[in-house]
């Protein structure tokens, strides 16, 4: 445990001496402040339009403001994800560090881990930035917290899984670029798979929706906690780190 | 030391390293020598535990690299070719994470890291960033992270590479003087390195051992076949070499006589010394009797240079051939 906490130390100090944790920490907070911006925008407009006709149905800051929002910021998180995972291997395979981590006496699977665990920091501090636009809310409103939490939770569950992806293919290279555009179309193809099911219904196209990271965030953004999202995500996460560890092995016999 | 028995590398189309064996003591520097692609490095990631070997065993410091590689591990130092820093670190903050990563803590990392800085002698730069700095503390830095957890072993691949001649002898003297506490194997393909820092040298080229011996040792083995060049002249412009070859190959005590080099009216021979004494004064009356000049008169002791070479040859049979087809062309 020890020594994974040294390599996730060593990999969130190479992320924040480098403009890498700055630039993706702006870019996350402008667009996700945007979006924000915009659903506010319309909640305030179609309020006053409800009061000018007089209506009183109830608005709910937590449907119309936070749900659509979280699930904006599930899909930028998909586009910033390879940037965060692409160097954690390429990079040390490119310069010959790997050689120093793979000689000490740490194990394959801590060094996998550490790199995995300072990329979920990352994309938590991220979140958390994120998380200043709805405390907005809560000081002029009164939204409910907890569908806000399990939205949150679903943002890391679903990052924690992608993330191993993105590890796992920066072990396949030594070529950051190669990568990260590996990353992205993985990422990419993860979110769209869910589209089949919008003129389908055979079977195929349910393993296909299944497979899509999308599908499983919906009952988080609505609030909802549901086990076999979380087994999905969490499945998801191990698989990718499984897979990195068998291509370290591999590396090895073949380099 | 380090015991390695048959140690093996085959990738799917070539074998890097086939059947090694050799064995080091405790607290020897060895060298290890060879041309590029000979299989160097890769033995040594093998005793790394970088890579696995196909075949063969390789125990470092009591442990078997495939049994025990964490153990293993955590006794050894390793600068591979190219100093595995970050650039982004500056060497401070790089030693103490080479420090924990090694399992140092608290005051004992802290006194290493003061330790192998002075040693190295990198004080000076400790807070640039690494990126920054030129070669030589570049290597510097790698020597000090290879040392940082005071391992048993110190396994360096070419540490010299790439420095100028200054911070080549600098180099050399500080892994001189590591060799005290700990036994290092360090591999490289200049001769005279091996020459001046290692008690021990293990030759190896194409993947395959060609020897393993001590540099006294291998130097006294170059100075037994020791040779002897000769420069002939002809009085009266015109010199048959065919008949300088068989009249040197008359004195008692040469050997094989080759030709090296031909001109008009002058040729120079190398004459084997088979006898225990020098034969030069034979030689040099045998020349002057049968009427020619003696122009020149030299004794050509090996280097380890040529012991290398030779060595190198005789295990790859095919090259060697055609070398030896017109060196007898040439004497005939």
């Amino acid at each position: 445990m020890r020594n994974v906490w040294v390599i996730c130390r060593k990999e969130l100090h190479g992320y924040f001496v480098s403009p890498v944790a700055y630039l993706l920490l702006t870019m996350f907070a402008v667009i996700v402040g945007f979006f924000f911006w915009n659903a506010l925008g319309y909640f305030i407009l179609s309020a006053m339009e409800s009061q000018l006709r007089g209506q009183t149905q109830p608005m709910n800051i937590n449907e119309d403001i936070i749900r659509p929002v979280l699930s904006n910021v599930s899909v930028i998180g998909l586009f910033l994800i390879p940037v965060i995972t692409m160097r954690l291997f390429a990079e040390e395979k490119r310069s010959g560090t790997i050689e120093l981590l793979v000689t000490s006496p740490v194990t394959d699977v801590e060094i996998i881990t550490g790199k995995w665990l300072a990329a979920v920091i990352l994309y938590a501090v991220m979140l958390l930035v994120t998380a200043i636009n709805f405390s907005f809310l809560f000081r002029y409103g009164n939204p409910d917290w907890k569908p806000l939490a399990i939205g949150y939770l679903g943002l890391l569950l679903q990052a924690g899984a992608l993330l191993a992806i993105g590890t796992f293919i920066s072990t396949l290279t030594r070529n950051q670029i190669i990568a990260g555009a590996a990353t992205f179309g993985v990422c990419l193809l993860l979110w769209v798979l869910d589209w089949v099911s919008g003129y389908d219904q055979a079977t195929w196209a349910k393993v296909l929706s299944y497979m899509s990271v999308i599908t499983h965030f919906d009952s988080f953004s609505k609030g909802v906690l549901d086990t076999k999202d979380i087994i999905f995500y969490v499945s998801l996460a191990f698989l990718g780190l499984f897979f990195t560890a068998r291509s370290m092995e591999s590396l090895r016999w073949r380099s | 030391m380090i015991t390695v028995t048959g140690l093996t590398k085959r990738y799917a189309r070539n074998t890097a390293v086939d059947h090694i064996t050799f064995e080091v003591q405790k607290g020897q520097i060895v060298g290890f020598l060879g041309p590029n692609g000979a299989g160097k490095t890769t033995t040594m990631r093998m005793l790394t535990c970088f890579l696995p070997p196909t075949d063969g065993t390789a125990v470092v410091a009591g442990f078997d690299v495939l049994e025990h590689p964490l153990e293993v591990k955590r006794r050894i130092g390793y600068l591979p070719e190219t100093p595995p820093l970050y650039p982004e670190m500056s060497a401070a903050e790089y030693l103490e994470f080479v420090g924990k990563l090694k399992g140092l803590s608290g005051s004992e990392l802290r006194q290493r890291i003061d330790y192998v800085t002075r040693r190295c002698n990198i004080d000076d730069v400790k807070h640039k960033l690494l990126g920054k700095l030129s070669k030589g503390y570049r290597q510097r830095v790698g020597l000090a992270q290879a040392i940082v957890h005071n391992p048993d072993v110190l396994i360096l691949d070419e540490p010299t590479a790439g420095l100028d001649p200054k911070q080549i002898n600098e180099t050399r003297d500080l892994i001189k003087s590591l060799a005290g506490d700990h036994t290092i194997v360090l591999s490289t393909h200049i001769l005279p390195e091996v020459e001046q820092t290692c008690e021990q040298v293990i030759i190896i080229n194409k993947g395959k051992l060609v020897a393993t011996d001590s540099v006294q040792h291998l130097q006294n083995r170059a100075r037994g076949v020791e040779s002897v060049l000769v420069e002939v002249a002809g009085r009266n412009g015109a010199l048959d070499p065919l008949t300088v070859q068989r009249c040197l190959e008359q004195v008692a005590g040469s050997g094989r006589v080759i030709v090296k080099e031909t001109r008009s009216d002058r040729s120079i021979f190398e004459v084997e010394n088979r006898k225990e004494r020098s034969i030069r004064s034979d030689l040099a009356r045998a020349v002057v009797e049968s009427g020619w000049d003696l122009n020149e008169l030299r004794s050509a002791a090996m280097s380890l240079e040529e012991v290398f070479l030779e060595l190198t040859r005789e295990e790859a049979p095919a090259h060697a051939a055609p070398v030896e087809m017109a060196e007898k062309g040439a004497a005939q």
